[in-house]
C-alpha cells in the first residue's frame, strides 16, 4: 500500500557539514500490517516517519501511497509525536474533533466523538483539559485524534517513549485492541524490542549514519504474545543480535530492556 | 482539581473572626474619633460618618449571608487585616487633618472633607467620569481591533512581517503624548484627538504582543493539524491565533494602564472635560479636596477596568486554570 523507493534525506548540521539522515531506503507496507521501525538514536526513524506523513520531502527517491505520490500531509496518514502535541486549550473532545472541523465534516460526523473517546479508553474525561491528564492519557487523545480521520496508516513515532513502564504495556494492550478493532495499517517508531516483538508483523532494524534499513525480521507468531515464551524469547535474542551489529549497546541483551 | 485547597491557596490569611472583628472595630473607631473628638477645620464630616457606618453594615451583612458562605467569609477573612489597617490610618489622618490642623488646608484635606466633596460635587464629578470612561474605552476598543488585526498580519505573514514590523517599532518607542501638539491641531475636537493618541499608545504594544504570540505557536500544533485535514485558515484561526490569546491579553492589560495615563494627560492639556480636565480647574481654584476626590475616582476606576479585563481574560483563558501562578 506504502511504497518507498530509493529515499534519501540529507540534513545539514549548524557548522554546514552534510548528516545522511536515510541513504536509499527502499521499503513496502502492506495494507493492514503492523510494521515496527527500531534502531539506534539518530538513524532516521523519525526523518522517514515524517517523509511519510508528507511533512517532509526528500531529497532523493519517490514515496507512493496506492500508487499516489505523497507530497504533503493529509488526514489520510496520521501521525502521533512522542510529545502528545495536544492543544491545551481545547478539551479532550475538543482536540478529537478537530480532523472533523478541519475538514468541514464535523455537523454530521459529531457522534464520532464519543466513540473514539470510548475507543481509548477515554470514557469519563471528554471535558478534562490536556493539562489534567497523565501523559499515557494524553498519548491516548492524540491517538483518538488521528483515528478519527479513519487515516489509512497510522504513524506512531515513540508514543509510549516518555512512559512508564507499566503505563506502555497498558498503552501496548490498547494499541493492539484498536489495531484489531479498526484494522488500520500501523507503523510504530520505537526503541523497545520487546514492544516491536509483542505488536508487530514486521520489524525494520536501521543503522545510523548513514541512516539505513539494515533487515527485516518477520514476526510469525500466531497465537497470543507471551513475552516469556520461547518463541518470544527466540525473536527477541535474533532482533538484539543485529541491533547490537547496528552499533546499539543494550544494558542487559539477555532481558532486552532500554537502550542506553 | 480542589476547589477547596484553591480558595485556601488564594486567600491565605489566618480565617479567623477576630480578625474580622478587628477590621470592623477599627472602621468603627475611624467613626467614633470623627464623632467625638471636636472639628478645628470647617467641615461637615456628616458624608464621612454615612459612609464608614454603609461600610460597617455591608461588612457585617456580608458575614452573616448564608449563601455563598463558604468562599465570601474566607475572602473577608483574608482581607481583614487590611481593613482594620485601612480604619487606624483614617482615624489618625483625621487627627491631623479635620481635628487639629496639624497638616495644613488647603494641600491637605483630611479624609472627611473629601468625602464631603465627593458627595457635594458629585454631578461635576460623574459627567466627568462618564466623559474620561467613553473616551477611555473607545480610544482602547480602537487599539486592542487595529493592534489584533495588525499584530495578526506581522505574526502571521511575511509581506505584512516586511512593511509593518520596521513601522511598528520605530512609532511604538515615541511616547504617545509627544503628539499631543499634532493632535490637537489637526482634529476638528479634543475628543478624537484623543481617541488618536489612545490608539497611538494601545495599538503597537499590543500589535506586538500578538505576533509574538503567533510567532511562538509550536510548529509541532501546525504540523499535527496538517496530519489532521486542517489547510492555512484553518492553522491561523483555530492554532496560531489561540495560541496567542494569553499575549493578547497581557498586551490588553498593560496598554490599558498606559492608556490611562495618556488619558489622564491630554485632558488635563487639551480636554474640555473628564477627570484630568477636572483636576486643572480644581487646581486653579486652589481646590486641593476636588484634586484628592478625582484622584480617588481614578484610582476607583482604574481597578474596575483592570477587574472587567480580567473577568474576560478568565473566560478566555479557563483552559489554563491550575497551569499557571
Ligand atoms: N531538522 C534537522 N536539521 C538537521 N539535522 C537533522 C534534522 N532532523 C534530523 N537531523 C539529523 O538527522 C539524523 C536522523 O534524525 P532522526 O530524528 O530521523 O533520528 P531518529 O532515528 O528519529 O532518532 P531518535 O531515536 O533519537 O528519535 C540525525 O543525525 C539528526 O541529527
Ligand atoms: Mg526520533
Amino acid at each position: 500500500m506504502i511504497e518507498i523507493r530509493n529515499v534519501s534525506r540529507i540534513y545539514y548540521d549548524t557548522a554546514g557539514l552534510p548528516v545522511e539522515a536515510l541513504q536509499a531506503v527502499s521499503l513496502e507496507i502492506r495494507e493492514g500490517e503492523f510494521l515496527s521501525l527500531i534502531g539506534p538514536s539518530g538513524c532516521g526513524k523519525t526523518t522517514l516517519l515524517r517523509l511519510i506523513a508528507g511533512l517532509d520531502l526528500p531529497r532523493s527517491g519517490e514515496l507512493f501511497i496506492e500508487g499516489r505520490a505523497i507530497e504533503k500531509p493529509s488526514h489520510e496518514r496520521g501521525y502521533v509525536f512522542q510529545q502528545a502535541a495536544l492543544f491545551p486549550w481545547k478539551t479532550v473532545e475538543e482536540n478529537i474533533a478537530i480532523g472533523l472541523k478541519a475538514r468541514h465534516i464535523y455537523k454530521e460526523k459529531k457522534g464520532l466523538v464519543p466513540e473514539y473517546i470510548h475507543l481509548v479508553g477515554l470514557d469519563g474525561f471528554s471535558k478534562s483539559y490536556p493539562h489534567e491528564l497523565s501523559g499515557g492519557m494524553m498519548q491516548r487523545v492524540a491517538i483518538a485524534r488521528a483515528l478519527i480521520n479513519k487515516p489509512k496508516v497510522l504513524l506512531l513515532d515513540e508514543p509510549l517513549g516518555a512512559l512508564d513502564a507499566f503505563t506502555r504495556i497498558e498503552l501496548q494492550d490498547t494499541i493492539r485492541r484498536i489495531r484489531r478493532e479498526t484494522g488500520t495499517t500501523i507503523v510504530l517508531v520505537t526503541h523497545d524490542v520487546d514492544e516491536a516483538i509483542y505488536l508487530s508483523d514486521r520489524i525494520a532494524i536501521m543503522t545510523a549514519r548513514p541512516g539505513k534499513i539494515n533487515e527485516i525480521i518477520k514476526v510469525e507468531i500466531n497465537s497470543e504474545r507471551d513475552r516469556n515464551r520461547d518463541d518470544f524469547i527466540g525473536l527477541r535474542r535474533r532482533a538484539l543480535e543485529k541491533l547490537h551489529l547496528a552499533g546499539v549497546v543494550y544494558a542487559n541483551v539477555q532481558g532486552g530492556g532500554e537502550a542506553i | 482539581m480542589n476547589s477547596e485547597t484553591d480558595i485556601s491557596k488564594k486567600y491565605w490569611k489566618p480565617k479567623s473572626k477576630w480578625w474580622f472583628a478587628a477590621a470592623v472595630l477599627s472602621i468603627a473607631a475611624a467613626a467614633a474619633v470623627n464623632a467625638l473628638v471636636p472639628d478645628v477645620q470647617t467641615v461637615n464630616t456628616s458624608y464621612y460618618r454615612i459612609v464608614l457606618a454603609a461600610f460597617i453594615a455591608a461588612l457585617l451583612a456580608l458575614w452573616t449571608t448564608p449563601v455563598l458562605a463558604r468562599k465570601l467569609r474566607h475572602k473577608l477573612y483574608h482581607y481583614s487585616q487590611f481593613i482594620a489597617a485601612a480604619g487606624l490610618l483614617l482615624a489618625v489622618l483625621d487627627l491631623l487633618t479635620t481635628k487639629s490642623d496639624i497638616l495644613k488646608l488647603p494641600f491637605f484635606p483630611g479624609p472627611a472633607q473629601i468625602i464631603e466633596v465627593l458627595f457635594t460635587e458629585r454631578n461635576t464629578l460623574f459627567i466627568c467620569t462618564v466623559y474620561s470612561l467613553r473616551l477611555f474605552f473607545a480610544g482602547l476598543a480602537c487599539g486592542v481591533v487595529l493592534g489584533i488585526a495588525t499584530g495578526v498580519m506581522i505574526g502571521w505573514n511575511r509581506q505584512w512581517n516586511y512593511w509593518l514590523f520596521p513601522v511598528l517599532k520605530v512609532v511604538g518607542v515615541i511616547p504617545p503624548v509627544a503628539w499631543i501638539p499634532i493632535a490637537l491641531a489637526v482634529f476638528p475636537t479634543s475628543f478624537y484627538a484623543g481617541i488618536f493618541l489612545l490608539v497611538l499608545t494601545s495599538w503597537f504594544s499590543i500589535a506586538f504582543m500578538v505576533a509574538t504570540g503567533i510567532e511562538s505557536t509550536p510548529k509541532a500544533y501546525f504540523e499535527v493539524s496538517r496530519t489532521l485535514g486542517a489547510n492555512d485558515r484553518f492553522l491561523l484561526f483555530h492554532v496560531a491565533i489561540p495560541n496567542a490569546v494569553p499575549s493578547i491579553f497581557t498586551g490588553i492589560a498593560t496598554s490599558a494602564g498606559m492608556c490611562f495615563m495618556t488619558l489622564v494627560i491630554i485632558e488635563m492639556i487639551g480636554a474640555k472635560a473628564g477627570l484630568g480636565w477636572y483636576i486643572n480647574w480644581a487646581k486653579a481654584w486652589a481646590s486641593y479636596d476636588k484634586v484628592y476626590a478625582s484622584i480617588v475616582i481614578m484610582g476607583v476606576a482604574f481597578c474596575i477596568i483592570l477587574g472587567v479585563i480580567n473577568v474576560f481574560r478568565n473566560y478566555f483563558l479557563r483552559w489554563q486554570k491550575g497551569t499557571v501562578r
